[in-house]
Order: C-alpha cells, then structure tokens, then sequence
C-alpha cells in the first residue's frame, strides 16, 4: 500500500482513510510533467476491499488531458475491482475534461504475436526469397516493358520520342561524369603500371608492363570501373528523380493525361546512358592507358614512344573492342534498375532513401555479375 | 510562471518585417494575442498566413521587428530558455509533417522522451490516449503515416502537437482536405479542448465554418499588415472590398446562415 507519508511528501495527493470509504484529496498540478511521480503514486494505492472511493477535486490546482485520464483510470480500476468510486468537487469544466478522456478511454489494441526466435528467423528468411525472387521477375518485366516502349517509339511513333530530354540526361550521365570517371581511371593506370613493375622486375620482364596495363584496362578495368562509378552517380540519380516524381503523384497525373511514364521517363535515360557508357568507356580506355604510360615512364623510363610500339604489339583490336562492347549492356542494365527501383517509391521520404540504396547495390551486382557472364562468354567463343 | 497578468497578451507582435529578396511579405506587422483565445488568421493567396505562423514559431527570423511569447522576446532567448518555451506550444502543420520513419504512436512520443524523458508503459498510454482524443481509431496508432489519409495524418499531427499538453496550440489549416463532418468534428474538438485544458489557439485557415463557429477573434492579412481584428460581427461591419467580398461572398453568407441555424436549434 501507498505510504501515505510519501503520497504527501509528493504534495500530489492525500489519503484519508474513513472506515468503509478512501478518500484520495487531488493536490497541486495534474499534468503530463508529473505523470511517472503520479502513476506510480497512484499505482500503490490500497486494494478496494470492497470500500467506497471518493476522489476529492477541491484542492487541485491545474489537470490537463494527462491528469484527468489518470483520474480517470483509477476510478475505473477501482470499479473494476468491485469498488465504488467517485468524484466530486470538480468544476464544470473539469467535468467535461473527464468526460472526454472517459470517452477516449478504450481498451488498446491487441498486440500482435511474436514469433520464438528460431521461427522468426525462418520466417525472415523464407520472407527474403520471395522478395528476391519477386523483385527478379519485377526487373525482368520491367526490362521488357522498357524494350517495348523503346521499340515502339523507334518504329511506331517516333514523332513520341523525347529527343531534348535525352540529351539533357547524355549531359548529366555523360559529360558531366568525365572528370571522376577519368581521374579514376587514370589513377587506376598508375596504380596497375606501379604494382605491375614490381612483380615483373623479379623476372627481369619490366617491359611486358605495358601488356599488363594495356591489356587489363581495356577489357576489364576502364569499363567496369567507368559503370561502377555511374551505377553510383546516375543509377541513384534516376532513382531519387523519379521517386521524388512519385511521392508528389507527378508519375500519376502523366498516366491520367495519357503520358507513359515508361516513355517520358525511363527510354530517355536508358538511350542517353546507351549513348554515353561506351563514350565514357572510350574515355577511361585512354585515361587508364595515359596513366600507365606515364607511370612506366616515370619509374621504368620507358619512353611514350617505346610504350606505343609495345601497345601496338600487345594489343588488337579485339582487346579493346572486347571492353567496350559490355558498355551498352551495362548501360541498360544501369538504367533499368535506377528507374525502376523510382518508380517503386511510395508512401515516405524514406521510401527514397531505401530504393536508392537498393538501385546503387543492385546497379552494381548486375553490371559484375554481367560482366563474368561475358567473360566466360567470350572465353568459350575463344576470344 | 509567467511574467505579466492575465491581461497581458500572450503573444505579442510589434512592427514584424519579412521580406524574401526584393519580395516585403510583412511590413511593420503588430498582433496581440490573448490568453485562452481562439484567433484565426486569414487572407488572400500570398499574403504571408503561413508565414506569419512559422515567424513566431521561430522557423522564419524576421528581418526586424519583435516577437514575445509567454512574456518573453523569443529572438533573444537562449537556447535552454527556448526549449522550455516549445515545450509550451504545440504546432500542427499544413500536412501533418509527422515523421515518416515512426508510427504514429511513436511520432507522439517524440516530445514526451524528448522534453519529459517519460518511458516505459505510460509512455503508450499517454499515446493511446492522445491517439483517441485526437478522434483517431486504436489500430491507427501502429501504422505509419505512408498507410494514414490526409485527414487521419491531420488528427495524427494534431495528436503530436497535443502530446504536450501546450499552451498555445498553432494550426496551419486544420481543416483544409477534411470532409465537413470530420472538419465540424475537428473544429468541436478544438474548442472542447480549449474550455477544458484552457490554451490558446491561433489557427491559420479559409474554412468560413471554423471561423463562424469556433473563433473569438479574427485578424485580416492584408497590405503587408494586420489590417483588422475582430470578431465575426465586426468583420460583418467593416468596409475594405476584400474583406466584404470575404465574409459576404455566397461562401461567407451560407456559414453564417449555418451558424444561426445551430443557434437557434440549440436554443429551442
């Protein structure tokens, strides 16, 4: 039971106990600031035992909405428990407050079940496949709705394709990416040349770091590095433009105008990084190259002239041919996810954030998984 | 608590300027607000309502001018003073502005951990309770505000600027996108509090019935300024063309017809 001597201490309430009745006098102010102090005050009261509750406004000094609910729920655990209860001395207006908390007053839903954490854990995994997997069908249902727009506007309607649009994207997918794409592959050069002579020199074949260079950067590593790059830079671009499209319902209102989004959004941005992805791939090539012969000159003294003649022998046209064609692929690839993964925004902000960081994970899964296909690809027709 | 008496106004506005570039909004703008009052702001497209709103909130520093609340020149406080003061107001904005990361019941408990540092169970009740004041049914307290209506996101922010329990209640168009029953609803439920826990209320809107229903006073934006301050009847006798046009209009007349209507059947 309460101490009566801390319930007074707290200058919030008062008990007085009369035989078949308790008599709880309300003192000082009846907010939320005091609400733990007053539940816990009121949570050690004394069992009804059958008596009479009377709780005494007379003396209070302020209640708000917090208050009078507690107020409230303590008249009615005490009716619950087969006791009387009442108030009295309240104002009018008191009066009404207590009426619309009493109506507010409603049992809380119920809880939903947990699962024991062995289920749980089955449970979030077989949720995990079905999401994998309905997200697999979703992008390659969405790959095809995208082909045919493209398809259509090509043959069909060419008049519908938006041609500024398009180069507005080239612009930001394509020119405005060269200073990263090309530093990075630039240092990625440098970086190949430099390890590159180290491991050759312990067979006294410095020179073949021209193969190394040459040969990796024009396969692999400029357009795989230059699409990485992009699936970061444009794929979220895509993503956060059209999922904030979404969220103000400008998405919906080109479907009732009889727009396709698929048309006005999604071809331009997969021509224009179609258009630019092998450019900017042209453009690691040579940075990536420029980088490696430097670096080759600088610690091995291998003059640009020398390295040229060594390129021209360790390289055909294959080799680079090889890289750049997984350029558009990559494009496509890039693209369709970004726009997708917009236009799967709904609800929140936050909605946002979350497809953005899944079209940046997924851009780039896809462009390495895509790019071990090729190689094996091309392994197999033996080039 | 507070300095000054009952009479002294609890918001008081002198000489307010805010301007946007070239663009003046507000211009030598004074508003004196009273205690346990319901004010409505109104005025035409562009004449700054919300920015009037946010001004006093101290979301938007006017470039000169000065704001007291509670007595105190709010511009000036420092930061611990301030925060006592925002635990005395509540703002409801335009779309409810709830957080879209947390349910609703959490988007309540915000300012209870935040200022009061309550947990535990009482920290659901008081959400639960808030949740149901605010008109809103139990199971929507578990859902985010993605998965709410406009009008369910309103009574949600209305229930989060309430959590509090504040003194001065702000609403940036309460009833804007509300059905009529759900906005005489909302409108009741204002006032009910009002009587009850007794704050201020300085809401900004076009509905012509909360204004004809629920408001004490009314103060017209206009020409960069206050232009007038009244109540229902005086807005009635005033003489501006807009203001006329305003509270005359067929809009203004089938309010005001509505009102005595209600009158008149609660007399009898």
């Amino acid at each position: 039971m309460a101490s009566p001597t801390a319930a007074a201490a707290s200058g919030l309430l008062r008990f007085n106990e009369d035989g078949g009745r308790l008599r709880v006098e309300l003192l000082g102010r009846w907010v939320v600031a005091n609400a733990e102090v007053l539940d816990r005050l009121l949570g050690a009261m004394p069992a009804p035992d059958g008596r009479e509750l009377d709780i005494d406004f007379t003396a209070i000094e302020a209640v708000d909405t917090v208050g009078a609910w507690l107020v409230h729920r303590t008249a009615a655990r005490w009716q619950a428990a087969g006791g009387q209860a009442a108030i009295r001395g309240a104002s009018p207006e008191y009066e009404v407050l207590l009426g619309q908390v009493a109506k507010a007053d409603r049992p809380a839903p119920p809880r939903p079940k947990k699962l024991g954490p062995f289920a749980a854990m089955l449970d979030r995994l077989g949720r995990r496949v079905v999401y994998i997997w309905d997200d697999t069908l979703r992008l390659v249902s969405f790959l095809g709705e995208t082909v045919a727009a493209m398809g259509r506007l090509a043959f069909v309607h060419p008049g519908r394709f938006r041609l500024t649009s398009t180069f507005a994207q080239a612009q930001a997918v394509g020119i405005e990416a060269m200073p990263i794409v090309g530093l990075i592959s630039f240092l990625i050069g440098v970086v190949i040349s430099y390890q590159g002579v180290d491991q050759l020199a312990m067979f006294g074949a410095q020179i073949f770091v021209v193969n190394l260079v040459a040969i990796s950067v024009l396969r692999e590593l400029g357009i795989l590095l230059t699409a990485i790059v992009i699936a970061g830079r444009s794929g979220s671009s895509f993503t956060a433009q059209i999922g904030a499209m979404k969220l103000n319902e400008e998405v919906d209102a080109m479907r009732t105008l009889g727009l396709d989004p698929i048309e006005v959004l999604v071809v331009p941005r997969v021509v224009a990084l179609m258009v630019m992805l092998p450019c900017l791939a042209v453009f690691a090539d040579f940075m990536g190259l420029l980088g490696g012969m430097l670096m080759s000159w600088v610690t091995l003294g291998i003059s640009p002239d020398v390295f040229m003649n060594r390129l021209a022998a360790a390289v055909t046209w294959k080799t680079y041919f090889v890289g750049v064609v997984k350029a558009p692929f990559f494009a496509v690839t890039i693209a369709v996810v970004g726009c997708l993964e917009g236009l799967r925004v709904e609800g929140s902000s936050e909605s946002v954030g979350r497809r953005t960081t899944q079209s940046v994970v997924k851009g780039i899964f896809l462009v390495i998984v895509l790019d071990a296909a090729f190689s094996i690809f091309f392994a197999t027709i033996g080039i | 608590m507070d300095s000054g008496g009952q009479d002294h106004p609890i918001i008081r506005l002198r000489g307010i300027r805010n301007a946007f570039g070239a663009q003046v909004i507000h211009d030598k703008l004074d508003l004196d607000v009273r205690r346990g009052e319901i004010i409505a702001l109104v005025g035409g497209s562009g004449t700054g309502k919300s920015v009037l709103l946010r001004t006093i909130v101290g979301l938007n520093r006017p470039a000169a001018g000065s704001i007291e609340v509670f007595g105190q020149d709010i511009m000036h406080l420092p930061k611990v003073e301030r925060r006592l003061v925002e635990q005395r107001w509540g703002i409801l904005f335009q779309n409810g502005a709830l957080f879209s990361s947390l349910t609703v019941a959490q988007n309540i408990q915000v300012p209870l951990k935040e200022h009061l540092g309550l947990k535990g169970p009482m920290l659901e009740e008081i959400a639960a309770l808030k949740i149901a004041l605010a008109g809103l049914p139990p199971e929507a307290g578990a859902k985010y505000p993605s998965e709410l209506s406009g009008g369910m996101k309103k009574r949600a922010g209305l229930a989060r600027a309430l959590a509090l329990d504040p003194e001065i209640v702000f609403l940036d168009e309460p009833t804007a996108g509300l059905d009529p029953i759900g906005a005489a609803a909302f409108d009741q439920l204002i006032a009910d509090l009002r009587d009850t826990v007794g704050f201020t209320v300085f809401l900004v809107t076009h509905d012509l019935d909360t204004l004809a229903t629920v408001c004490d006073r009314i103060a017209v934006l206009g020409e960069k300024r206050v232009m007038v301050v009244g109540t229902m009847n005086d807005m009635l006798e005033q003489t501006d063309p807009w203001i006329v046009e305003y509270f005359h209009g067929p809009r203004g007349r089938a309010a005001l017809d509505a009102k005595a209507r209600a009158d008149a059947r609660r007399r009898d």
